[in-house]
């Protein structure tokens, strides 16, 4: 940024050395100016509303800066402002609603969350009343987490050693193209799938294993590409080392490669179980939801926090409300613990250290 | 100090290329059971869809009622119509949005704190939806009446924000609001696609663009994104495949009704993921079963955008592949 003002210079559109630049003085007074500007207009003018005044105000400063800009450094630079700040203001404008969403959520979930909120069931708990928690829930999400976990990690990692390892030429490149497709199945028609399979074709009914195989099939893409793409950063050297001493390549994938990928598997796993524990579509159609304890995930329907969560969101009580923002705050810090320990674990990776 | 399993005694390497044979018949093994799975998904919900398909006393493809427990009436024209409006809607707003984000990320932000950033941008994705729907219900539609209320005065002559009845000035769960939802949670996805293919176009091309005297976005104009065209596509292909598929918040946020309606700010609107959600619970045998060829209906939907997305994708050339999306 060169800071060299020229005022004296008539010649404007050209980029010589000598074109004259917008000062960051100038540039950061034009802006306040315009935010001074807003703020007499809503002062002045029915213009009111905080939402609004964010916006106006952005506009014109926008304006502002790239307008001073025009006059001064021409049109090229005036439009190379122009998307600096808005590439700035998109950002800014897409890191609002995750500000807003945390901040609600806990200013509303901490009303109701408490020791008692999470080691009580809603069992017995009329519409009116206050009483009530998670528990039920919190057994229900870490079995069913649990065992879609179980499902789905040693599958996935064996489909990623076959694509890494094994797979050459068309069903490899096939499989790995419907992997990546499968990651945009919609949680809601995995969901129907197990309940159409195994809740009605296999007469099992609700429970936390049909939930949990509906989970795994979310998660399943999402681990095979991590577990790929961490194996394949594994050096060849290693590989060869293995080999050169007469090891079998099954045990060299096993005892060698694997070990050195784990840590980047393991985020891998940590944020694909980050993403179902707060899925709830598939959960309505093969859970199903209950009010009492049910520590069995093989028979009988079980609840899950996300789903109480929507349960009592549908309700018309304000004890149901706070209830559902306290589930929903227990929801938020068991995602963002995930999430903390992945990126933890990224650090000590030395594997994939960008 | 040659020994005989180097030499390759028989037996040692028999067994050995025994344990290969065994273990990559295995890993083959699971392969070919996840490609079974996606062909049981599309089995399974066909089976189940066909006895609801086959009592349906209206027509299934254009019908705007449902109605399958009672007067067995039912069909995906309203819904499919609201599916496909507010998701190409949510894109409208997020691409942009995510566009800048990437742009933001890869070009603008210092690169010590590209990394974090990004890694702000992902924590949005990993929000619940339900959250997100809870959010919206007891925040994020009550904050919007003003805007609502701006569009449907000021901007009441286009057809999508027409308000005959007067009602977009008051508290509403409609196709508008879904779209907003929507496209606060696809921008994190659009974003974490289009970051890793801007960031593959090859330094020369931009050093180049640069060293001619271009300005930083002609830079980009020029040199970033031409070559970047194909991988954004399917960026943005597979956020309309997450928005067409996105249930609970839209359940919670869209007005659950039978209609086809251009008017996005009045109360109304339904989708396909947020129909089954919404009605499940209440349906009977032959209700499931109509939800089930909905879904069938999705399915084949987000498939088709899918498949798109990343034959693109595939096809734009040698962009790695990002794990976490």
């Amino acid at each position: 940024m060169s800071t060299a003002v020229l005022p004296d210079r008539k010649v404007r559109g050209d980029l010589s050395l000598r074109t004259p630049r917008l000062s960051p003085l100038v540039a950061v007074s034009c802006a306040v100016g315009a935010l001074a500007a807003t703020a007499a207009a809503f002062a002045v003018t029915p213009l009111a509303g905080r939402a609004e005044f964010v916006i106006v105000a952005a506009l014109a400063m926008v304006g502002a800066v790239t307008g001073v800009s025009w006059r001064i450094e021409g049109r090229r630079r005036a439009l190379n402002r122009l998307v600096t700040l808005g590439a700035g203001a998109a950002f800014a404008l897409a890191l609002l609603p995750l500000g807003a969403v945390l901040a609600y959520t806990i200013s509303r979930g901490l009303k109701r969350f408490s020791g008692d909120f999470l080691t009580h069931s809603m069992a017995g708990i009329g519409p009116l009343d206050k009483a009530g928690g998670a528990y039920h829930a919190i057994i229900g999400t870490l079995e069913q987490v649990g065992l879609a976990t179980v499902i789905a990690v040693p599958l996935g990692l064996l489909v990623a050693i076959y694509l890494t390892e094994y797979g050459r030429g068309r069903l490899a490149r096939s499989l790995r193209f419907f992997i990546d497709v499968m990651t945009g199945v919609p949680s809601i028609v995995a969901g129907l799938f197990i309940f159409a399979f195994w809740v009605l074709a296999l007469h099992r009914g609700f429970s936390g294993f049909a939930a949990a195989l509906s989970l795994a099939i979310l998660m399943l893409p999402v681990i095979v590409r991590t577990a790929e793409e961490m194996i394949r950063l594994v050096p060849a050297t290693l590989r060869e080392a293995s080999y050169a001493l007469g090891v079998a390549k099954w045990r060299t994938i096993i005892s060698i490669v694997l070990p050195t990928a784990l840590t980047g598997i393991t985020t891998g796993v940590l944020l694909a179980i980050a993403r179902v524990t707060g899925e709830t579509a598939p959960l309505l159609l093969t859970a199903s939801g209950n009010s009492f304890i049910h520590t069995d995930p093989f028979s009988g329907p079980q609840s899950a926090l996300p789903l109480l969560v929507f349960q009592q969101t549908q309700s018309a009580f304000n004890v149901a409300i706070d209830r559902a923002w306290a589930g929903a705050l227990t929801l938020i810090l068991i995602v963002v613990l995930l999430y903390v320990s992945a990126r933890l674990l990224t650090r000590r990776n030395t594997l994939a250290r960008r | 100090m040659t020994t005989s399993s180097a030499l390759g005694t028989t037996g040692v390497g028999g067994a050995r290329r025994r344990g290969d044979a065994i273990f990559r018949g295995i890993t083959l093994g699971a392969g070919l059971f996840v490609l079974a799975i996606l062909a049981a998904i599309a089995i399974f919900l066909l089976i189940r869809a066909i006895p609801a398909l086959s009592q349906d006393k209206g027509n299934f493809f254009t019908a705007k009622i449902w109605d399958p427990d009672g007067s067995k009436v039912f069909g995906i024209a309203a819904l499919a119509f609201g599916t496909v409006l507010s998701s190409v809607l949510a894109l409208v707003i997020a691409v942009p949005v995510a566009l800048g984000v990437a742009l933001f990320i890869v070009e603008y932000a210092p690169r010590r704190l590209a990394n974090i950033l990004g890694y702000a941008v992902d924590m949005l994705a990993a929000v619940p939806s339900v959250v997100y729907g809870l959010w919206a219900v007891y925040f994020l539609l009550t904050e919007m009446i003003p805007l609502q209320r701006f569009l449907a005065v000021h901007a009441g002559w286009f057809p999508l924000f027409a308000d005959p009845e007067g009602k977009a000035s008051r508290y509403s769960q409609s196709v508008f609001a879904a779209s907003i939802i929507l496209a606060i949670m696809i921008v994190p996805i659009v974003a974490a696609v289009s970051r890793d293919v801007l960031s593959q176009v090859d330094p020369a091309l931009r050093e180049a663009a640069l060293a001619l005297g271009a300005t930083r976005w002609e830079m980009i104009r020029v040199a970033m994104l031409p070559p970047s065209r194909p991988g954004l596509t399917g960026a943005i292909m597979l956020g309309l495949g997450r928005a067409l598929g996105e249930t609970i918040a839209v359940a919670l946020v869209i007005g659950a009704t039978f209609d086809i309606s251009w008017h996005i700010l009045t109360p109304g609107g339904n989708t396909i993921a947020a129909n089954i959600a919404n009605r499940f619970g209440e349906s009977g045998d032959l209700g499931r079963s109509a939800l089930i060829a909905s879904g069938l209906v999705l399915f084949a939907i987000t498939l088709a955008v899918n498949l798109m997305a990343r034959a693109i994708i595939y096809r734009g050339g040698a962009v790695e592949r990002s794990a976490a999306v």
